[in-house]
C-alpha cells in the first residue's frame, strides 16, 4: 500500500511453544477503522499489543508514520490504548484519570482543566469530574478510559474489546458513538474484537484472524459477501455450508449436492477441477420458501421455525436427505411453517458461492 | 430444634463471653494494679498513686531501653518492608525460576524456632568477630520480619492489576513514575500494615534481643529485667499500661490513615496524583 501509515512486516511472537502471532503482515492507512476479527486465542490481542509496545515481536518489523518503532518502549509511543477491563486507576478520580498522561507536557492548572473538560465532553462524560473509580458503571469507565487515551491526542488508538463487557443494549450505542468519535477526530483506530456483528458494523477494514494467521483482510462487505475460505464463512454471520463435489469445470462450475442436487455456480477463482470436494456457501436471507412448486425450486420439509422479530428463522431438510438441512430467513413466508409441513425451496444460483478451503 | 439451637446459642453466648473476658481482663489488671499503692499485686487496692509512673518517667535506664527499642523496631519496620516490597513484587510479577523453593526458603523464619535461629546467629556473629548491640538485634529481626512483610505485601501485589501498570506506560510514564504514580499508591495500605506489624514485632521481641543484646537492653529485656526485684515490678507496670495505651493510638491512626486515604480517592482536589 502506497499510503500505508500503519505498517507491520512479517511480525511473529511466539509465547514458549505456542506461536500467538505467525508471520503477519498489515497495512493500514491514515484515518482507517481498521478491526482484527476472530475467536479468542487468535493472536489478535498480542498483535495488538505489539503494536502498543506492551509485547515485544520475536520478528519482523513495525512502521507508524515512516517511523520504526518495533523496538520503541511503550511510554515513547504515538499510539494508546483502551484496556479490555479499562485500567481505571482505582485510586484517581475522573478527572486525574482523564489527565495522567498529560504530566510531561507540563500545563498550567487551566490548561490541563480545559483539556480534560473538552475530552470528557468528547465522549459525553461531563460532571464527571470527581467520581471515583468505583461509582461508575461499565460504559462510564468505558469512556474514560477513551478520553484518557483521546486526550493525548495518539497517531494511533488501539482498542482491546472495548465493549465486550457492556449489555448488548449499550454495546449497539456505544458502536455507533464509537463510530462517530472516530470521524470526529480523524485517527486511525485499530481494533480487536470476537464480535463479528461489531467488526462489520464498524470498521473500514477488517482483517479475519484465526491461529495467528490472517485468513482474509478485505471490507466488511467483501468479508460478508465473499468470504475467501469456508472457516471465514462459517465464522461470519450465518452462513449455510453444504458439501459437494465438482462435476463439470468452466467459467460455470457444477457441482453436485446431496440437499440442492445438481447446481451451476459461479467459479469465483478457486481453481477446482473435476472431482474435487467442495463447499457451496449461502445466506440464509438468500433462500426462500415457497408453499408451491416453482420451476428450478428443492421439495424440503420444515424442521422448526424461530421468530426472531425483522425476520423468521425456518430449518428445513431437502426431501431427499435428512442430515442435510438448511436455515432460511424469511420475513413473508405465507405457509403456517408448523414442523412436518413441504415446502419448496427457491434459490439463485449466483447467491451461492464456491469455496475450495 | 428451636431449643436445639436456642443451647446452642447460650453455650457459644457463654463460649465468646469467657473468651473475652481470658482475653482483656489480665491485660486491663496492668493499668489498675500501676496506680496501686503498693510493691504487692493482691487485692484489695491500697490506694491510688501516681508515683509508680514518676519513677518511671525519671527511670533514665529504662528511657535508654524505650530508645533502643524505638530505634531497632523502626530499622527493622523500614529495612524488611524495603526488602518484602522488593521480593513481593519480584515473585508477583515475573515467574522466577525457582520460585517456590525460594518463597519457601524466605518464609521458613516463620516455622523455625526462634531460640534456634537466635543461637545460631550469636554463634556466626561471634565467630565471625562480629559484635553484639542493636545492629545484631536489628540484623536478627529483620530475618523474623521478612517474611511478615512478604506475606502482607504479595496479597496486595497479587490483588494489583497488572493492566494498571500498562496502562500507565501507555500513557506515557516510564518504569520510575509508573511505580510511583500507580504502583505505590496502589500498595500503600499493604506498605502502611506491613510497617506496623514489622514495627510491632521487633518491638515486643525478647529472644533475639536477649541473645543478641548487649549491655543495653531493648524494652522487653529491660522489662524482663526489672521483674526479678519486686519493689520495680509496679514501675514496670506502669510502663506495661503506657505502651498499651500507645499501641491502642497507633492502630487507632493506622485505621483513620487507612480510612482518609480511600475517602482522597473521591473527592481529591490534585490532578496530578
Amino acid at each position: 500500500m502506497d499510503n500505508a501509515f500503519i505498517e507491520i512486516i512479517g511480525v511473529s511472537k511466539s509465547f514458549g511453544s505456542v506461536t500467538a502471532v505467525d508471520n503477519i503482515s498489515v497495512s493500514i492507512r491514515q484515518g482507517e477503522f481498521f478491526s482484527l476479527l476472530g475467536p479468542s486465542g487468535c493472536g489478535k490481542t498480542t498483535l495488538l499489543r505489539i503494536l502498543g509496545g506492551l509485547e515485544m515481536p520475536g520478528g519482523g518489523k513495525v512502521m507508524i508514520d515512516g517511523q520504526d518503532i518495533t523496538h520503541m518502549p511503550a511510554h515513547l509511543r504515538p499510539t494508546n490504548m483502551v484496556f479490555q477491563n479499562y485500567a481505571i486507576f482505582p485510586h484517581l478520580n475522573v478527572e486525574q484519570n482523564v489527565a495522567y498522561g498529560l504530566r510531561q507536557q507540563r500545563l498550567s492548572r487551566e490548561e490541563q482543566m480545559e483539556k480534560v473538560s473538552s475530552a470528557l465532553s468528547m465522549v459525553k462524560l461531563e460532571g464527571f469530574e470527581k467520581r471515583g473509580a468505583d461509582e461508575m458503571s461499565g460504559g462510564q469507565k468505558q469512556r474514560v478510559a477513551l478520553a484518557r487515551a483521546l486526550i493525548k491526542r495518539p497517531k494511533v488508538l488501539l482498542l482491546d474489546e472495548p465493549l465486550g463487557a457492556l449489555d448488548k443494549k449499550l454495546r449497539e450505542e456505544m458502536q455507533i458513538e464509537l463510530r462517530m468519535l472516530q470521524q470526529q477526530v480523524g485517527i486511525t483506530f485499530v481494533f480487536v474484537t470476537h464480535d463479528q456483528e461489531e467488526a462489520l458494523t464498524l470498521s473500514d477494514r477488517v482483517a479475519v484472524m484465526d491461529e495467528g494467521k490472517i485468513l482474509q483482510m478485505d471490507s466488511p462487505r467483501q468479508i460478508y459477501e465473499r468470504p475467501s475460505s469456508r472457516k471465514v464463512a462459517d465464522f461470519i454471520g450465518q452462513m449455510n455450508l453444504l458439501e459437494g463435489v465438482v462435476q463439470s469445470v468452466g467459467k460455470r462450475v457444477t457441482v453436485r449436492t446431496s440437499a440442492l442436487g445438481e447446481v451451476s455456480v459461479s467459479e469465483n477463482d478457486q481453481a477446482v477441477d473435476v472431482g474435487d470436494s467442495v463447499t457451496l456457501a449461502a445466506r440464509p436471507e438468500n433462500l426462500r420458501l415457497r408453499a408451491d412448486s416453482e420451476p428450478g425450486a428443492v421439495r424440503v420439509t420444515l424442521a422448526a421455525s424461530a421468530f426472531w422479530g425483522h425476520t423468521t428463522y425456518y430449518r428445513v431438510t431437502a426431501s431427499d436427505s435428512e442430515t442435510d438441512s438448511l436455515d432460511v430467513a424469511q420475513q413473508d413466508y405465507a405457509g403456517a411453517g408448523r414442523a412436518g409441513d413441504e415446502a419448496w425451496l427457491c434459490f439463485n444460483p449466483e447467491d451461492l458461492l464456491l469455496l475450495k478451503y | 430444634m428451636n431449643s436445639g439451637t436456642g443451647v446452642a446459642a447460650r453455650i457459644l453466648g457463654t463460649y465468646a463471653v469467657i473468651y473475652v473476658a481470658y482475653l482483656y481482663i489480665p491485660v486491663l489488671f496492668l493499668p489498675l494494679f500501676s496506680f496501686n499503692d503498693s510493691i504487692y499485686i493482691s487485692f484489695p487496692l491500697r490506694g491510688w498513686t501516681m508515683k509508680w509512673y514518676e519513677t518511671m518517667l525519671a527511670n533514665d535506664a529504662l528511657h535508654r531501653a524505650l530508645i533502643n527499642s524505638l530505634k531497632v523496631g523502626l530499622a527493622t519496620a523500614f529495612i524488611s518492608t524495603v526488602l518484602g516490597i522488593l521480593g513481593a513484587r519480584a515473585v508477583t510479577r515475573y515467574r522466577l525460576p525457582g520460585q517456590k523453593p525460594v518463597v519457601a526458603i524466605i518464609m521458613l523464619p516463620l516455622v523455625v524456632p526462634e531460640i534456634i535461629l537466635a543461637m545460631a546467629l550469636l554463634m556466626v556473629i561471634l565467630r565471625a568477630g562480629g559484635s553484639l548491640g542493636l545492629v545484631s538485634i536489628s540484623a536478627g529481626h529483620i530475618l523474623l520480619c521478612v517474611p511478615f512483610a512478604m506475606v502482607v505485601l504479595m496479597s496486595r501485589f497479587e490483588g494489583f492489576d497488572r493492566s494498571l501498570e500498562e496502562a500507565s506506560y501507555d500513557l506515557g510514564e516510564n518504569g520510575w513514575w509508573t511505580f510511583w504514580r500507580v504502583t505505590f499508591p496502589n500498595v500503600l495500605p499493604g506498605i502502611v500494615a506491613s510497617l506496623l506489624l514489622t514495627f510491632t514485632i521487633s518491638f515486643d521481641e525478647f529472644i533475639m534481643a536477649f541473645f543478641l543484646g548487649s549491655t543495653e537492653p531493648t524494652l522487653p529485656v529491660f522489662m524482663w529485667n526489672q521483674l526479678r526485684f519486686p519493689k520495680l515490678l509496679p514501675g514496670v507496670l506502669a510502663l506495661g499500661a503506657c505502651i498499651l495505651i500507645a499501641s491502642v493510638f497507633i492502630v487507632l491512626i493506622a485505621e483513620w490513615f487507612r480510612r482518609r486515604n480511600t475517602l482522597d480517592s473521591q473527592s481529591g482536589d490534585v490532578i496530578i496524583g
